[in-house]
């Protein structure tokens, strides 16, 4: 007999569920106990598992789509059997309330149902408390970390990633000796230059123009949209944070240097380093090379670099298309052209729409170090300081280099901290070795 | 001692029912053989006594005495009588209605009323309230808020006095319902056991809080239930200051020269409900009016007039001064500070260790 | 320094101090002519006389109230229960009169007093007299709770406690009389009230224990010692006021904490030392604090049932593991 599986209650504050992924496809067979699905919850992805045995004849809800709980989300029956009457049915047996669901209808789960893999394990139903007490010996109750009050201390002092410690302590709780033990390991981490994976250099064709970068819509994570909730009700629309590091010039200004020499005309300037090295630096972090688009994030193929241009009527951003597989010289090029179209208002709306990440320098004023509006709906926006040279002490010693100081603004619904700090990262260390921009894979 | 025993035997047995038979003693005749003015200060004493609780009752009724109050009214002349037998440095200890002992025995009534409204200048700094009012200077050993509790305590101070050869007496005051308590048997017979110098003067007001001696008592005659350990006992009409003055000082030289405990029991009535919060509904209007008849006041002055002792514009000139005396508590309660915040923490640890 | 019992070390204790000051007098149940139920007060009736070593009655309540009304005017008593179970009957004085007189009297009438005698677990003697009240008396301000531990500290702490012008409780332990150890002579010597004695020094968790669970928790970490954890046992010494400092700088040392006590764990002083641990030192912890306390049913007269309803070697092992995580 044909059964609707309903979204299932997977947390104590679950109101709606979102699928994340389904594991099996209409037409496949589904035995008891089997994962079904991955469900997003407000916490954490969890697996379902079927309740019957069949086919999984309909998917009613697609990957990243929402039900609230209680709303059937497929239908397993036999390969040949009718199921045209639970298509149109209301679920099987509709909980009044999410609360009231989750405290009854595991007791006498509708015979139809697929429930969530803790729940099946429990014979009777159990008050929350006794659930987690049930919880196997090792796996932290209700996916939260458990960490003693020292090891957490110990933690935050000596920069020990507590995500990336296993806890030895009941119910896997970190203790101190699991610190103890991750501080002894060598900090690949902390140590500040995390090896850059070796990047693929995507063949631009010469020449060859380049429209609106490619994307592909993701479905927001229930996480996701309720950050981005969170922080514009604070903020405003545009949540905005600020990044600034400080970037050692010399080998990037050196770079610029000798391709100037080897081709007198080209004349590349320092700000189109940067928006070369900012566009390879944003392929390899597609979250920060994307855009908010209310119920959807968006990740571009290509970094479709918006450069702001001070013009008598303002402030313009043409934009520098696919500057991810355009050569530096290309570049140059293009830059000087729209910045020139651009004075002159000669430039199209798509030359100075849509731009994928924004570039704004104001370092050729002096101006050591600022904070940029973001260009909605980009992610974020660099603001790139003078290059000056700046008394470093480097082991010890006081050396002379050529410091830049840049701060990126973020759209915190998209980007948060620890994504644009890593990008920053990746950016500075490229730029402090351009030699980086020619490794290929 | 067995004379003693005997004593106690009459006197229990004729004097059984004194309050409750006022014609069997004509009340203000008797001479008196005591020097004026030793009498008229133990009139001045009730007077003052009475015009203290007086001004506690109408300061309690506008919320400047707080927690219970309970008050003396009716029962002066058991506590004036007896504290003029002492000398000053005998030990007094009470119970929590002890506002009239601790004016009998000395203490400032400035002090006193300060204490009870609650400030820093009361006699224990705001930390006792009306329940324990202690002063050391006049060997004044508190009032105490455990019915019988006290008991056990004027034991040891009397043990003190005899440890230490000093020839101090020391007078428990109780009420008749702390008869019943363990605590006061169990000191009788060590009292007794060790020839230890107390008296211990039971106030017997017929009732305790609301439940009447009759209710609470198999054998009413507290007096004599001092045969049980062999002590001496009387019999005393608690509302004649004299009567009551008279058997202390025969109890004080016993304890004295003797170093042997007497049990008194004084047959007093109090006027006003066990507390302030009292609303009295365990006797008659009636009863108390009876009672006030014989007010001890009213029959000291009666005696004092007969015997020439006192005049009219003497009382008045008295009273006069007496109110004042009150009004001055009053005002210098009112007036003192409260105590400092941090009073809250001293006075815990006489040796405090951190 | 000599070996001797701490029925001995008490002994002196008494001795030296009805010696020292002739307002000390000793009062009690068969503690003259008896020579004490537990012959702590030997001898004593002979050196002093009956005149400062006083047979009572058994009247506790009367007696205990005696003893505070004698401190209130210039003695001070050395009051004797037979067992602190019996001090229950006194506890009317020792609360309400010993523990606040100083404070309802505005400073003015000290209570320079001491109760003492056997308190928890004796042999087989039932529900009745074997009863730990240490949390009981320190629950109260105003009254100092001892509890010794070896025959030095009771020596010490008992004469502190005599010469102390607070109400103290000394609790002694009935199976702890004939413990012997080494005990200075000098008649000077004293331990102060309110300090906690570090009985072993270690890394690795801490051990609280008191008065019989002392030397309890001392062979528990010997024991541990073989399996290379090491172990800091501190005894409290004084219940109240609580030298909690040295136990939180232990706590902060080894992460880990066990209390060990013979009473009920409900209110008791290990609950007690538990919030305080938190509160203090809650960035310091490993491990939840663990209790290892008398079980919570009254004691049972059958050997194997009494064994069991006190905490013993095997049970602190068992904690101390399960803190350290093992």
């Amino acid at each position: 007999m044909a059964t609707q599986v309903v979204m299932p209650k997977l947390s104590p504050t679950m109101e709606e569920g979102q699928v994340a992924r389904w594991l099996k496809k209409e037409g496949d067979k589904v035995s008891m106990g089997e994962p079904i699905a991955e469900i997003d919850t407000d916490k954490a992805t969890m697996e379902m598992q079927a309740l019957s045995a069949g086919v999984l004849r309909k998917v009613l809800v697609q990957e990243g789509e929402s039900a609230p709980l209680g709303q059937p989300i497929a239908i397993i029956g036999e390969p040949d059997e009718d199921i045209s009457t639970l298509l149109k049915s209301e679920p099987a047996s509709a909980p009044a309330a999410p609360k009231e669901a989750a405290a009854e209808q595991p007791a006498k789960p509708p015979e139809s149902a697929a429930v969530p893999a803790v729940e099946q394990k429990e014979a009777a139903p159990e008050p929350e408390i006794a659930r987690e007490v049930q919880t196997d010996g090792k796996r932290p109750a209700g996916g939260r970390m458990l960490v003693s009050p020292i090891a957490a201390r110990m933690a935050a002092e000596s920069g020990v990633d507590l995500k990336s410690v296993k806890g030895s302590g009941p119910s896997g709780r970190i203790i101190k000796r699991d610190i103890e033990e991750a501080m002894k390991a060598p900090k690949a981490a902390a140590s500040g230059t995390p090896k850059l994976r070796p990047m693929a250099m995507p063949a631009g064709q010469p020449g060859a123009t380049y429209g609106p970068s490619a994307y592909r819509d993701e479905p927001m994570s229930e996480m996701r949209r309720t950050i981005a909730k969170r922080l514009v009700t604070s903020l405003g629309p545009v949540p905005h944070f600020f990044l600034t590091t400080e970037i050692e010039m010399d080998r990037a200004a050196d770079m610029r240097q000798q391709i100037n020499t080897l081709y007198p005309d080209a004349k590349v300037s320092i700000n189109d380093v940067i928006i070369k090295v900012a566009a390879v630096a944003l392929i390899q972090h597609p979250q920060v090379n994307a855009s908010f688009q209310d119920k959807t994030v968006r990740h571009y193929e290509h970094a479709d670099i918006g450069v702001a241009v001070a013009t008598e009527n303002g402030l313009i951003t043409p934009i520098v298309r696919a500057a991810d597989v355009k050569s530096l010289l290309e570049i140059a090029t293009e830059v000087r052209e729209l910045a020139g179209r651009a004075r002159t208002r000669k430039l199209k709306p798509e030359e100075y729409m849509g731009a994928t990440f924004s570039i704004s320098n104001l370092g050729m004023f002096g101006i050591d170090e600022f904070t940029a509006v973001i260009n909605p709906p980009e992610a974020a926006i660099l603001a790139v300081g003078a290059m000056k040279p700046k008394p470093v002490v480097r082991e010890d010693q006081i050396e002379i280099h050529q410091m830049m100081r840049v701060t990126m603004s973020c759209d915190h619904r998209v980007v948060d901290g620890a994504v644009g700090a890593q990008f920053l990262q990746t950016f500075k260390q490229i730029l402090e070795n351009p030699l980086y921009l020619f490794l290929g894979s | 001692m067995s004379s003693h025993t005997t004593d106690r035997r009459q006197n229990a047995s004729a004097t059984a029912s004194v309050i409750d038979q006022p014609t069997t003693k004509r009340d203000g005749a008797g001479a008196l053989t005591e020097d004026r003015d030793t009498l008229v200060k133990l009139f001045h004493q009730m007077l003052l006594i009475r015009r203290f609780e007086e001004k506690c009752a109408e300061s309690y009724s506008l919320g400047k005495i707080g927690g219970f109050c309970h008050l003396y009214i009716g029962q002066e002349a058991v506590g004036v009588g007896a504290i003029s037998a002492l000398r000053t440095d005998d030990y007094v200890i009470t119970s929590y209605r002890e506002h009239g002992q601790a004016l009998a025995k000395g203490m400032s009534p400035d002090a006193v009323m300060a204490e009870l409204y609650g400030k820093a200048t009361g006699c224990s700094k705001g930390k006792g309230g009306s329940m324990h009012l202690f002063d050391a200077s006049v060997n004044f050993l508190g009032g105490h808020a455990i019915v019988g509790g006290q008991i056990p305590l004027a034991t040891g101070a009397a043990f003190a006095s005899k440890y230490k050869e000093t020839d101090q007496v020391t007078v428990c005051f109780f009420g008749e319902a702390a008869v019943n308590q363990g605590a006061f048997h169990e000191s009788l017979n060590m009292a007794q056991l060790w020839r230890l110098p107390c008296i211990y003067l039971c106030e017997n007001n017929m009732y305790g809080m609301g439940t009447s001696a009759r209710r609470a008592m198999s054998f009413e005659d507290i007096a004599a239930k001092s045969c049980a350990y062999e002590l001496a006992s009387e019999v005393v009409d608690g509302m004649d200051v004299i009567a009551m003055r008279q058997a202390t000082l025969r109890a004080v030289e016993r304890a004295r020269k003797e170093s042997l405990p007497t049990l008194l029991e004084a047959r007093t009535y109090r006027y006003m409900g066990h507390s302030m919060s009292d609303p009295g509904k365990y006797r008659t209007r009636a009863e108390i009016e009876k009672y006030q008849e014989r007010d001890p006041i009213k029959l000291f002055r009666a005696r004092l007039e007969e015997n020439g002792m006192l005049t009219d514009d003497d009382v008045a000139a008295m009273e006069a001064e007496v109110r004042e005396q009150v009004d001055r508590a009053a005002q210098f309660a009112e007036e003192s500070p409260e105590p400092a915040p941090e009073e809250l923490m001293t006075n815990v640890y006489a040796n405090p260790l951190r | 320094m000599a070996v001797i019992t701490m029925r001995d070390a008490l002994n002196d204790a008494l001795r030296e101090e009805l010696a020292r000051d002739p307002n000390v007098f000793l009062m009690g149940e068969e503690v003259a002519e008896y020579q004490g139920a537990y012959k702590v007060t030997r001898g004593l009736l002979e050196e002093f006389g009956a005149k400062r070593v006083i047979d009572t009655p058994i009247t506790e309540l009367g007696f205990a109230g005696l003893g505070v009304g004698a401190a209130m005017v210039g003695l001070r008593p050395i009051i004797e229960f037979m067992t602190f179970n019996f001090s229950i009957l006194a506890a009317d004085q020792m609360v309400n009169s010993a523990a606040k007189m100083l404070y309802m009297s505005g400073g003015q009438f000290k209570i320079p007093i001491v109760f003492r005698g056997p308190g928890g677990s004796a042999y087989q003697v039932s529900s009745q007299h074997s009863q730990a009240l240490e949390s009981w008396y320190a629950y109260f301000p105003g009254l100092k709770v001892v509890m010794p531990s070896t025959p030095a500290d009771a020596k010490g702490l008992l004469k502190s406690a005599i010469r102390d012008d607070d109400p103290v409780i000394f609790i002694e332990q009935e199976r702890m009389y004939g413990m012997k150890g080494e005990v200075p002579e000098d008649a000077d010597f004293t331990i102060p009230l309110g300090v906690a004695d570090v009985k072993r020094e270690g890394t690795d968790a801490t051990i609280v224990a008191r008065s019989l669970m002392v030397p309890t928790a001392l062979k528990a970490a010997e024991e541990l010692e073989k399996e290379g954890i090491n172990c800091e046992v501190i005894d409290p010494r004084t219940i109240r006021p609580l030298d909690i400092d040295t136990i939180i700088t232990s706590v902060q040392k080894t992460n880990r904490v066990v209390v060990a006590e013979e009473s009920h764990p409900f209110c008791g002083v290990a609950a007690e030392i538990a919030a305080e641990i938190q509160e203090r030192a809650f960035d310091y912890l490993d491990a939840p604090v663990k209790r290892v306390s008398g079980v919570d049913v009254p004691m049972p007269y059958a050997k194997n049932l009494e064994r069991l309803a006190i905490p013993d070697v095997p049970q602190i092992v068992a904690a101390v593991r399960e803190v350290a995580y093992l």
